[in-house]
């Protein structure tokens, strides 16, 4: 398989193009505080989505318990650069190590669960961790963890999006995602054809909790400050909103789906008293209409394979 | 496969510019007409109670502040936004409170939380945040003991309430075996319940029983009929008028009669209906004001309320009432609307009178004021005594 | 021995609440595979048409325990003909998210017309409290009135759910929804009983826990809803003696680990009994064992 193709140059470039383009006008003063805070929320929540869809979109299972994940990242990276005071790759790196394993100790025994009660018990393990969270006086328990170091910049944000959709799109289309699909279609007939069910499905976990804990690292290292309760049920049933109204097995999807609903949320500031309200009705009317996501479970490509511009919506 | 990525790249750029631009509306108003101050509230999610309530406080001062004129000749233009509860969307309404509204101050918001979510833009661009609730000592200082600049709070700090219902149980009471139920997911409750335990033991005083619950709970017998076997002389009970109604009353149900102490989460008429008028003897907690006060400005205040929302005002109306007439009163001293004007206006006052007492700005950007501790016979608070500081 | 009898008092008397609830869970659970997350916010607002009948009416207990049964069984019916109806051929996850939706609606929408603030009820309902066996354990007269009636509406729904006709269609389309339809049965019509059954269920647990805790707040149904599927989950999906035990089993459970000094820990272990049930047995403690059929 040849790596330098005329697509994959083409996408490197725009890649770096835009990192630059991004880098220099924050520096001229035209991309402001505001914005870029916005930026590292909606980079955040790509992170979550795309990672949450490997596990509900691709695997085909029912997590209700993602931000429990990110709680794990959070909280290790804000030990680490508050308490120990390690540096930024520290902090992520065990962020995303703590969470993968938390993945696998909670994957081994719930992942033999199915559908509605495999997302109670996700649900369940989430508030567990929070719980924890809560009663943990080293970390601030209620209270929560305070003066984390503002680590987390346009580098980290952006390269941190890029690997999480680079790493999860190319799983998806190995052997090995390929295996994690057909349990998405019919775990008994991807038993009976040899797919190891359990071994694919812890992970497919096991990675989302990965990329989960480095949104976690970036998260407490920009807002300075964690608390238990910011990763409940609510913060799961968000991330989970976007994938679901992105298009469940659309990585695409994924990211349409955080910023548009990223514009959606800053537009409702406006209207204070009304928010959740015309929140849950526009949630409503999404599910109603398009039940499937914008995306379906279709990937836009802006490049055709020859490198061509192609800018087209098409089905893997 | 990378092509995905470039499509990420793409709409992150339009959002930028679409989030930047369908709220850049405010700033064409950005000339001197008004006043702009921003309220960064709780008006969704679990603690929205206080949230609306603080905000509806505010705005009152704010429309009264206006209708005799406003401040320096200008109207005060409030600009409200619900941060749904969440430390992060705090932060994200600071920044555009800042930066595309162009508001002078930013009041609130409720929890120490997620006032601390909300404060790192205020600090980063110079604009005054002011919280009237925000209670944990940690707020208006940093974890290396340095003030942050542009943060003030105009509520007791923790630690404050706690050491004064300790000495008033060990000395005015003169009781000896404390039994402690506290609301464990409230860093407002726990912030009280260390400094207790501190200056209790300290005075020589013992905790028999230590007990949790957490926001909403309705059901404590279980933790009561474990308080109730450790047979205290005193009931320490740091948490909000919500929960603390219940608990009052389960804990007299289950025949638990030793005085119940709290601080200023007890002040609201709601407690009476909660818990009703039998159960609430022999219960003391520290507050900024008697609700009971005859004080001209006092009455004028609760009839105001009562006219305008038809019930009695709590602790969080009074105090968002007064946070409302503090912001005018810096920006009446400060001379202009300039954020920097008004901090430094702000961090000397001195003695500015409230509905809640009488305050000053410590050099930690505290306030200094006196506390007052009230016993509720048969549900009415009456005056104990006062606690210059 | 004192302490043992008051504390297992309060669990019957939380878990009653909880029984309560599960109730109308499991039936619409066991209908229409829907986690129905608005189960709880329907609990909320026959809690708040009690507070308004009881306040501002003078209601007594039971006119305005039944009113707001009848008020809020019609609004499970505008519900799921609204929001579930046109999700039933869609995706689980979309069907989740929009009973999450529905949820957050009425949440705030309450919140919207009647302030975040907790209200109380009037005392409606004599206030006594009995000792018990003579010793320092006391029970509250509500309590006991909270258990009858749930026991009261248990039998009842066994009832209804055995020996009627309705209660037959409901069983024949919890089974499988498509035969049905083809032996004759109105299936809308058999879901939508089951939704004002389970709704009034709810509607009656709001008002009763309005009675008892004499506190009522728009965000009161989110951790009951929870607490209450759990149970019904402990009891077996669709069982209906199963929820009720599911309901008194997690009370007496979480009063336990109260009274063991583990109050923070309380709901951790509800949700770990949950995984273990789930784990040990998949359809619950009362629920019959199925095999997965290909």
């Amino acid at each position: 398989m040849k790596i330098l193709t005329k697509k994959n140059i083409y996408t490197l470039v725009l890649v770096l193009l835009i990192y630059f383009l991004v880098l220099l006008l924050s520096n001229v003063g035209i991309i402001d505080s505001y914005i870029q805070l916005n930026m590292v929320i909606v980079g955040i929540n790509i992170i979550l989505a795309v990672s949450l869809n490997l596990i509900t979109g691709f695997t085909g299972q029912f997590s209700l318990g993602h931000a429990a994940f990110m709680a794990i990242g959070a909280y290790a990276s804000g030990i680490m650069t508050a308490k120990l005071g390690q540096p930024f790759i520290v902090g992520v790196a065990v962020a995303a190590l703590s969470a993968s394993l938390a993945g696998l100790l909670i994957g081994i025994p719930t992942l033999r669960l199915r559908g509605d009660y495999l997302a109670i018990a996700t649900l369940g393990f989430g508030e567990i961790i929070k719980i924890i969270g809560l009663n943990n006086d080293y970390v601030g328990g209620a209270i929560g963890l305070n003066d984390i170091p503002r680590y987390t910049n346009w580098t980290w944000l952006y390269f941190s999006v890029i690997a999480t959709i680079f790493i999860i799109s190319n799983f998806v289309k190995s052997y090995h995602g390929r295996a994690c699909i057909s349990i998405r279609e019919d775990e008994i007939a991807a038993e009976a054809m040899g797919v190891n069910t359990t071994y694919y499905k812890i992970l497919a976990f096991v990675i989302g909790a990965f990329f989960a804990g480095i949104a976690g690292a970036l998260y407490a290292n920009y807002f300075y400050f964690i608390k238990p309760d910011t990763f409940g049920f609510m913060k799961s049933i968000d991330i989970l909103v976007i994938v679901v109204f992105g298009g469940m097995g659309s990585i695409t999807g994924s990211i349409v789906g955080a910023v548009i609903l990223s514009v959606i949320s800053s537009f409702l500031q406006g209207f204070p008293e009304l928010r959740m309200v015309i929140y849950a009705v526009i949630l409503f009317l999404i599910m109603v209409y398009r039940p499937q996501g914008v995306m379906g479970d279709k990937e836009f490509k802006l490049f055709n394979k020859e490198g061509g511009l192609s800018g087209n919506v098409s089905s893997k | 496969m990378k092509k995905v990525v470039s499509v990420f790249l793409v709409l992150i750029m339009v959002a930028s510019l679409v989030v930047g631009c369908s709220s850049d509306s405010g700033q064409g108003s950005g000339d001197a007409d008004t006043i702009k101050v921003g309220l960064n509230y709780e008006l969704s999610g679990n603690v929205a109670s206080y949230g609306t309530d603080l905000s509806d406080g505010i705005e009152m001062a704010i429309e009264e502040i206006n209708k005799n004129g406003g401040v320096l000749g200008k109207q005060i233009e409030v600009i409200k936004m619900d941060n749904t509860s969440d430390s992060a969307e705090a932060a994200n309404i600071s920044e555009r409170l800042i930066t595309r509204e162009n508001v002078v101050t930013i009041l609130g918001p409720a929890t120490s939380g997620n006032t601390k979510g909300a404060l790192p833009p205020a600090e980063q661009h110079g604009v005054p945040l002011v919280s009237a609730s925000a209670t944990a000592d940690d707020v208006t200082v940093d974890s290396n003991g340095k003030v942050r600049d542009y943060v003030f709070k105009t509520c007791f700090s923790d630690s404050y309430q706690g050491v004064t219902m300790a000495n008033f149980a060990y000395n005015d009471l003169g009781l000896k075996n404390a039994a402690i139920l506290v609301e464990n997911t409230s860093d407002y409750s726990i912030g009280i319940q260390n400094s207790f335990i501190e200056e209790f033991t300290k005075l020589g005083g013992k905790i028999v029983a230590e007990e949790a619950y957490q926001s909403k709970e309705t059901d404590f017998r279980a933790v009561l009929t474990n308080i109730r076997a450790a047979n205290p002389e005193v009931l320490l009970v740091p948490g909000y008028y919500e929960e603390v109604g219940l608990i009052i009353k389960q804990a007299r149900e289950l025949g638990i009669d030793v005085p119940i102490l709290g601080g200023d989460g007890y002040d609201s008429p709601e407690i009476l209906d909660l818990a009703g008028a039998d159960a609430l003897n022999d219960v003391y907690y520290s507050n900024h004001y008697s609700p009971m006060d005859t004080s001209e400005e006092v009455v004028a205040f609760r009839n105001a309320f009562k006219e305008k929302f038809g019930r009695e005002p709590g602790a969080f109306h009074a105090m968002g009432y007064d946070l409302g007439y503090f912001f005018a009163d810096a920006v009446e001293r400060a001379g202009e609307a300039s954020p920097e004007k008004i901090r430094d206006a702000m961090a000397e006052t001195v003695d500015f009178k409230g509905i809640t007492g009488t305050l000053s700005i410590d050099e930690n950007h505290n306030p200094v004021k006196a506390v007052t501790i009230l016993e509720l016979v048969n549900g009415e608070p009456k005056f104990l005594k006062k606690l210059e500081p | 021995m004192e302490h043992f009898i008051q504390q297992i008092v309060n669990g019957i008397s939380l878990g009653s609440i909880y029984a309560l609830m599960a109730l109308g869970y499991t039936m619409v659970y066991g209908i229409i595979k829907l986690i129905n997350f608005a189960h709880g916010e329907i609990y909320m607002v026959g809690a708040y048409i009690g507070y308004a009948l009881t306040t501002f009416f003078n209601f007594g207990f039971f006119p305005a325990l039944i009113l707001s049964m009848i008020l809020t069984s019609l609004l499970g019916v505008v519900i799921e003909k609204v929001a579930y109806k046109p999700m039933r051929n869609s995706t689980r996850i979309a069907a989740l998210i929009t009973a999450i939706a529905v949820s957050m609606f009425l949440q705030y929408g309450m919140m919207y017309f009647v302030t975040p603030q907790t209200r109380s009820y009037p005392n409606i309902l004599p206030d006594i409290q009995v000792s018990l066996f003579g010793t320092n354990a006391v029970v509250d007269i509500r309590n006991i009135y909270i258990l009858t009636v749930t026991i009261v509406l248990m039998l009842l729904l066994q009832y209804v759910i055995h020996k009627t006709k309705t209660g037959k269609a409901m069983r024949a389309v919890a089974l499988d929804g498509d035969a049905s339809q083809l032996m004759g049965i109105d299936m809308n019509k058999t879901i939508s009983y089951t939704f004002a059954i389970g709704s009034a269920l709810a509607g009656a647990a709001g008002v009763l826990v309005g009675i008892y805790y004499n506190t009522i707040n728009p965000l009161m149904g989110a951790v009951p809803g929870l607490k209450a599927f759990i149970a019904a989950v402990i009891g077996g999906i669709g069982v209906i003696p199963g929820a009720v035990f599911g309901g008194f089993f997690l009370g007496v459970t979480e009063t336990v680990v109260s009274a063991l000094g583990g109050s923070l820990y309380k709901d951790a272990v509800a949700f770990a009994i949950l995984i273990l049930v789930l784990l040990i047995k998949p359809n619950g403690i009362f629920g019959s064992n199925q095999r997965e059929k290909v």
